[in-house]
């Protein structure tokens, strides 16, 4: 390409519309991956102020300061809020900024999607919210929107269904353009098996959301029908079943779980050989467990629902197919360690993330292991045992995945360093305080205290208080995080290189940070010298 | 034109995107407004509906007008390829969810009401007059002396060697036909090309016409109506979000015979062409799976 046809490009692409239309309108990977992430960080703060609501009044027996369906309001839109405008969007954000970049592309196969994709989430969210200023108040039958309970909610009713069906097709929407982005716009000699692992894991997580989103609309359509058009689905009386409505969101709910994490493996896989200073260990086998994780996991969904009373052979069943998808997952495991061993490691704050969605997913993955057994998860269900399962794969499994991601990317979005003293201040604060807001739920959870309810037998009180105090210092260390953040966008710091770390490798290093406002405008060739595994 | 644009193509930015957006929420809102019974509602979800559709037109204009303008290359129609192949996925994994309800009553929650399984004791105090059978023509409730059925009970169903069979004769010429349409379409035949999509859109409408026809005739003379139970639930709600498919799919053909009829496409370009028959071919394999589950057995 001769000279003039390079300024040519730049000039051309480089050129950003300007004011809310660039927002607006955008379509552009990074901007509207910007979007997503700022969106992801806001509702992050709101579910979190929801999750310290509850913290409060749990800090003593007794009912302190909200009434218990307001409580129930609580537990049931943060965890909605949550799931499906933190940290989705935040996975979403992430491979929206980073995907193109990765396989060397200009931008997400189809841009005008991609916006609607983002556009979505806000307004879904309205619909979402305002129920808590309808009569009857917002939903408060649990995230899992188990009927008939769900059904007795006043006008916020059709809203919840409807926030639902928005949501989805906006992930129906951002999966299908991964999966065309990665499937057509890979660089010349960017193979499959030379995609970088995040890039993998989320093909495979947009798999997981293309069949598993139309089964929750699906299910939210029978709520909607059987409240307001006399349908039977999940009514017993007219030869349906309530259960069904939970084989059915379980379908969609178990895949759900791993469309969460995914993306925080596929960065963590990126993360840890820059730290070890070693390509990372197993590459394909990463590959191949990770699908498998998600094969699998379209045959557990029933390990939610082993205390309903389902036939024995149904029991046995998703009791030993949750106990295989521990097979792959250990693979996974193992390669994240082994690709430290003897590894020159340095621990900047998104290694230390890294390492902390190490062991603390394991804990996770272990209670979820001591779950999946049928007898004995008669004593763990619904009780906070599995809150502290699910938060220990949750919070240091997946939250801290995306704050890996983002230190680390972080320098190369903005062009400046952020603060080391800050992003490690940031982790050991979190690090703490995670474990004395989720590890005592273990210890209450087995002693027979329920999930989901607003006061709670004395004997609990002791560990409650240290709970809640875990969960505001969790809460107010995420600030750091926004300082962090901002200092960087703000450009106060040192200017990052374009190869940020010393042992970074990939596309995304091989760009100015940041990067130009089309990524590559030209493919570059890829060869195994440069390719990233 | 300048070099990369040889490789890749990159719209502009677009306002159809927001108003998308926005109208989804205006029909929403308007949706749960009607549901909550405010007399607004049904206007708010008209106005929605509308926007929805002017955002189509808008949006599909400026693709149509992308591609004849000849921005297209190779790589967007093969984005456009996998686009198609996985939202048709998506929409096959929304009917699975529908059968899958189907298969769970008809082989579990039915038998178990009446009285199968180990929670035989329920059914012989809560309904021991209940006859689990399908098709299930009255409800567990309707057992119940004192007790005020919430439910209708349905008089008859629809046989399948009825209208049904004509409506599945219908669904599978009309996948013959879009076909035949395709091979000359690829052969440059221009007129048989229209007539062969004007018969396809005329053999999907009628299609719809027959099933509003059984839909009155089941509601007027059978009973069987959404409130029927859970028959009438899986039936309605299979056979309708069917319905509407093919109503959707039939208009899309439409859009295509009209644009057929303008000129466009080429024997070799034409992938709206081949999306729009890709999603016909989906909604005729659902029909398959409700004329045998649904209807005959
Ligand atoms: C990959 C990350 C994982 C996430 C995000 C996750 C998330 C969750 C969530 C949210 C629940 C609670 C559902 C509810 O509201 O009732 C749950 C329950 C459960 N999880 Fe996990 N999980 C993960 C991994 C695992 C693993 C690895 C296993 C087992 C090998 C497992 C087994 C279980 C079981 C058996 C339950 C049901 C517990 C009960 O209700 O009694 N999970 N999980
Ligand atoms: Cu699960």
């Amino acid at each position: 390409m001769n000279d003039a046809a390079v300024h040519d490009d730049h000039h051309d692409h480089d050129h950003k519309p300007t004011g809310i239309g660039r927002w607006l309108f955008s379509t552009n990977h990074k901007d509207i991956g910007t979007m997503y992430l700022v969106f992801s960080l806001f509702m992050f703060f709101v579910g979190g102020a929801m999750a310290l609501v509850i913290r409060a009044e749990l800090f003593q027996p007794g009912m302190q300061f909200v009434d218990p369906q307001f409580f129930n309001s609580m537990t049931t839109v943060h965890a909605l809020v949550m799931i499906f405008g933190a940290l989705m969007p935040a996975g979403v954000g992430l491979a929206n900024w980073m995907i193109p970049i990765m396989i060397g592309a200009p931008d997400m196969a189809m841009p005008r999607m991609n916006n609607m994709s983002f556009w979505i989430l806000p307004f879904a969210f309205t619909l979402l919210l305002s129920t808590f200023f309808m009569p009857g108040g917002a939903p408060a039958g649990g995230w899992t929107m188990y009927p008939p309970l769900v059904l007795q909610l006043g006008d916020g009713f059709p809203f919840l269904i409807f926030a639902v069906h928005f949501l989805g097709i906006s992930s129906i929407m951002g999966a299908i353009n991964i999966i065309a982005t990665v499937f057509n716009m890979r660089a010349p000699g960017m193979t499959f098996m030379r995609l970088p692992l995040f890039v993998w894991t989320w093909i495979i997580t947009a798999f997981l959301l293309i069949a598993s989103m139309p089964v929750l609309a699906g299910a939210v359509t029978m709520l909607l029908t059987d409240k307001f058009f006399g349908t039977a689905f999940f009514d017993a009386a007219g030869g349906g079943d309530p259960l069904l409505f939970q084989h059915v969101f379980w379908f969609f709910g178990h895949p759900e779980v791993y469309i969460l994490v995914l993306p925080s493996f596929g960065i963590i896989s990126q993360i840890i050989p820059t730290f070890a200073r070693k390509p990372l260990f197993g590459y394909a086998s990463m590959v191949y467990a990770t699908a498998s994780i998600a094969f699998l996991s379209f045959f557990v969904w029933a390990h939610h629902m082993f205390a309903v009373g389902m036939p024995l052979t149904g029991e046995l069943f998703f009791m030993y197919a949750t106990m295989a998808i521990a097979v792959p997952t250990g693979v996974k495991i193992f390669n994240w360690t082994a690709t430290m061993w003897k590894g020159s490691m340095t621990f900047e704050t998104p290694m230390l993330f890294s390492i902390g969605v190490l062991f603390m997913f394991s804990i996770g993955g272990f209670s979820g292991l001591m779950m999946g057994i049928t007898p004995v998860d008669f004593q763990y269900h619904d009780t906070y045992f599995i809150v502290a399962h699910f938060h220990y794969v949750i919070v240091p499994g997946i939250i801290y995945g995306v704050i890996a991601g983002v230190y680390y990317w972080l320098p190369k979005w903005t062009g400046v360093m952020y603060d080391e003293k800050l992003g490690k201040l940031h982790f050991w604060l979190s690090t703490i305080s995670v474990n004395v807001l989720f590890f005592p739920m273990h210890f209450i959870g087995l002693a027979g205290m329920p999930r989901r309810i607003p006061d709670y037998s004395t004997q609990f009180a002791d560990w409650n208080a240290i709970i809640s105090i875990g969960g505001f210092v969790f809460g107010l260390s995420q600030l750091i995080l926004v300082w962090v953040v901002i200092k960087c966008a703000r450009g106060d710091g040192e200017k990052a290189t374009d190869q940020v770390w010393e042992s970074a490798h990939g596309l995304e290093f091989t760009l100015p940070s940041p990067p130009p406002f089309h990524s590559f405008t030209t493919p570059p060739v890829v060869t195994d010298a440069t390719a990233h595994s | 034109m300048s070099n990369s644009h040889d490789t890749y193509f990159i719209p502009e930015p677009s306002r159809w995107p927001i108003v998308g957006t926005l109208s989804l929420f205006t029909t929403f809102i308007g949706g749960s407004m009607f549901l909550n019974g405010y007399s607004s509602g049904p206007y708010v979800l008209a106005l929605g509906i509308l926007a929805v559709c002017y955002m189509f037109f808008g949006w599909f204009a400026d693709v149509i007008k992308e591609s004849m303008g000849g921005n297209y290359n190779k790589q967007v129609d093969i984005s456009f390829r996998w686009g198609m192949s996985w939202f048709i996925f998506s929409e096959v994994m929304f009917f699975a969810a529908f059968f899958g309800a189907l298969f769970y009553i008809r082989v579990f929650s039915v038998p178990w009401l009446g009285g199968e399984g180990a929670g035989f004791v329920t059914h012989m105090f809560l309904w021991p007059d209940f006859d689990a059978v399908w098709p299930l023509l009255t409800t567990p409730d309707m057992s119940l002396a004192n007790v005020e059925s919430s439910y209708i009970a349905i008089k008859d169903v629809i046989p399948a060697f009825d209208v049904p069979l004509v409506n599945t004769i219908l669904l599978l010429s009309s996948g013959v036909t879009i076909t035949l349409a395709h091979h000359a379409l690829k052969k440059d035949h221009r007129a048989p090309l229209c007539w062969w999509l004007a018969a396809t859109v005329l053999l999907g409408f009628v299609f719809v016409y027959f099933q509003i026809g059984e839909y009155a005739h089941a509601y007027h003379e059978l009973d069987l109506t959404m409130k029927s139970g859970v028959y009438g639930s899986t039936f309605f709600m299979l056979t309708g979000f069917h319905g509407f498919h093919v109503t959707m799919g039939a208009t899309m053909i439409l859009v295509i015979l009209f644009r057929s009829m303008k000129g466009h496409f080429s024997s070799k370009d034409h992938f709206a062409f081949e999306g729009v028959a890709w999603y016909w071919h989906f909604v005729d394999v659902v029909w398959l799976g409700l004329y045998v589950f649904v209807y005959w057995i």
